[in-house]
């Protein structure tokens, strides 16, 4: 992430920055204001329960136990148990594992794989671009939980076809963005100096057109890394995502509803968690938008 | 205006045409065989070949494509793998269920958003707005199944205000199960609306015509509905057609949450029981939403738009 950051901050590469201004960007960025330093202490609050999860969970997130069903949060099990005697807290922490993971790789993938196609479609037009842009305004079409919900009704659940299905619901949203800035990019001096002097096309589209097209493919990054989280939890709510006992903060509220009498615990903490990290994710991708493409901020 | 609906219609015909290849294609290549997956893996040979027989998967694929593509024509799509009812009563008794949902979602989530947008917009940088832009924040926020889920167990469960499950009998009734679930759709509706509305409307009101307005005497109220609001419908239009589409999708997980009847419900019970024609079906009534939702968006550009008329 971080890498990318800087790579977008610092622009075409034949024009280097200073060295300086790189992290101060992305200090103003993350650190600009109160409610962005907040969202960035989340997150990396979030990510470190992540990364460390089997040291900091006080249970395993898998251990059942008849003899502490339903209970109320004690000293030992702070946030009580659910209906299989497991340790909320602990699955919870074991949670956020799935939704940092799927927040950020299925975005990211999603982005590598729509840009080469934007890309491709955008510079060199023709037959290509109708046929690529067709399906792309196709799949644009439908909102990507529905196509989530569609492309997960034929794969099935799983951690790896969920990484599939989310990266799949994305990839649309970032070609057009992609083939958009391509199209613009292309006419620009530059680009049309390059031809002259008669640079090959895969260095053009890789120190010319990637570069510049670059911030604005950041900005829907980060704006969607939040949109995943949802959609991951989401999947694993209506059981076609992270598949039980496998914890992940969408199927504990789908087992916290069934045993709504048992324990509100469930229910409420991943709730929670879900809300304050795609929150944060929110605020965080808004300041960056605001940083790098001022046009789409209102 | 007819013959601008008969083209968007015509232009829909490849959509519909795309959209029919991928369903097969990930239906029928994709998890390899349907037969298997269906039964499980303790199907005897003779359960799989009889199955295979009844899906029609030993045709060659052009025919069993050609075969699907009809099915959809026709409207057939063949009988349920887990209790044998044909598929089309199944959708005749969901679909009412999904679509009151999304129509009751969409009215009270244009009710709440339109004006708060407006108030917003009016108030800029000022309290009211400040209001609804947390409104917001928080409304992009909170899962829609989870809002659900708080909604159910408090207001059903605990204070017994509302039914706790079902779509209930009549209009009346029916009013009474829909309420909570459409409240739970409008949250996120209505953060949406209420900032497009504010956006579209601070362009608006900053347009040359708006000046004028107001320089030749008109009423605060007659720029803001007559000049400002009438000239922010277009992007208001696109906004509320996404987000009847978002609406449809979170439709799934609410119906699951409230245990409500709709397509969605059948579709994730379908999925879950690995029932093939049922999952064709649904994901084919819920492309054709989309294809659907998207027509009726260009020709409410045309009718609120003449400038397209013309242009077309």
């Amino acid at each position: 992430m971080t890498d990318m950051v800087e790579t977008a901050i610092a622009g075409p590469t034949e024009l280097p920055p200073a060295e300086g201004s790189r992290w101060s960007a992305l200090a103003r960025i993350l650190f600009g204001r109160p409610a962005t330093i907040v969202a960035t202490l989340i997150v990396v609050v979030f990510l470190l329960v992540a990364i460390f999860a089997p040291l900091i969970a006080p249970h395993d997130p898998l251990a059942q136990s008849a003899l502490k069903i339903n209970q109320d949060p004690s000293p030992d099990n702070w946030l009580g148990t659910d209906q299989f005697g497991r340790d909320v807290l602990s699955r919870l922490i074991y949670g956020s594992r799935n939704s940092m993971i799927f927040g950020l790789v299925s975005p990211t993938l999603a982005a590598l794989i729509g840009t080469a196609l934007g890309v491709v479609a955008g510079y060199f037009g023709g037959w290509i671009d109708r046929i690529l842009s067709r399906i792309i305004d196709m799949l644009l079409a439908f909102p990507e939980l529905l196509l989530a919900i569609l492309i997960a009704a034929v794969l099935g659940g799983g951690f790896w076809n969920v990484v599939a299905v989310i990266t799949v619901a994305f990839i649309p949203g970032f070609a057009r963005v992609a083939r958009a800035s391509t199209l613009a990019v292309k006419q620009e001096p530059y680009v049309e100096a390059a031809i002259a002097v008669g640079v090959r096309t895969p260095v053009i589209l890789l120190r010319h057109v990637i570069p510049n097209i670059a911030s604005s493919v950041l900005v829907l990054l980060t704006l969607w890394t939040a949109s995943a989280i949802r959609l991951e939890a989401s999947l694993s709510f209506l059981g076609i995502g992270t598949q039980p006992p496998n914890p992940s903060w969408g199927n504990i509220i789908r087992d916290g509803l069934n045993n709504h009498f048992g324990s509100p615990w469930p229910i409420v903490g991943a709730g929670i968690a879900i809300t304050i990290v795609v929150l944060a994710f929110n605020l965080i991708g808004d300041a960056v938008r605001d940083e790098l493409d001022p046009e789409l901020s209102q | 205006m007819l013959r601008l609906i008969a083209n968007r219609l015509i232009d829909a015909i490849p959509t519909i045409f795309l959209v029919l290849i991928l369903v097969f294609v990930s239906l029928r290549i994709l998890p390899g065989d349907p037969a298997q997956v269906a039964l499980g893996d303790q199907a005897t040979p003779e359960q799989l070949a009889v199955l295979r027989e009844q899906l029609g998967l030993n045709a060659p694929l052009w025919q069993q494509f050609f075969t699907f593509v009809w099915s959809v024509v026709t409207l057939n799509f063949g009988n349920s793998l887990i209790n044998g009812t044909p598929v089309n009563d199944l959708l005749a008794q969901n679909l009412p269920y999904t679509i009151e949902l999304t129509l009751v979602a969409t009215l009270i989530g244009l009710v709440v958003g339109v004006p708060m947008g407006v108030f917003a917009a009016v108030n800029r940088n000022r309290a009211p707005d400040n209001a609804a832009r947390l409104y917001s924040l928080i409304g992009y926020a909170v899962p829609d199944f989870y809002l659900g889920a708080l909604l159910l167990i408090v207001f059903s469960l605990n204070l017994g205000w509302f039914p706790i499950n079902g779509g209930g009998d009549g209009f009346v009734d029916g009013l009474y199960h829909v309420l909570l679930p459409a409240i739970t759709l409008a949250a996120l509706k209505s953060a949406f609306m209420g900032r497009l509305t504010r956006t579209a409307l601070l362009e608006t009101l900053g347009k040359d015509y708006v000046r004028t307005a107001r320089a030749k005497g008109a009423s605060e109220a007659r720029v803001l509905y007559r000049h400002g609001l009438r000239n922010a419908l277009l992007p208001l239009t696109t906004g509320l057609g996404l987000s009847i589409l978002a609406t449809l999708s979170g439709a799934v997980a609410v119906e699951l949450v409230f245990n409500r009847p709709g397509i969605g419900s059948l579709l994730i019970n379908a999925i879950q029981q690995r029932d093939y024609p049922v999952i064709q079906a649904g994901v084919v009534v819920f492309a054709f939403f989309v294809v659907a939702i998207n027509l009726l968006i260009d020709v409410a550009y045309v009718i609120i738009d003449p400038r397209i008329r013309v242009k077309q």
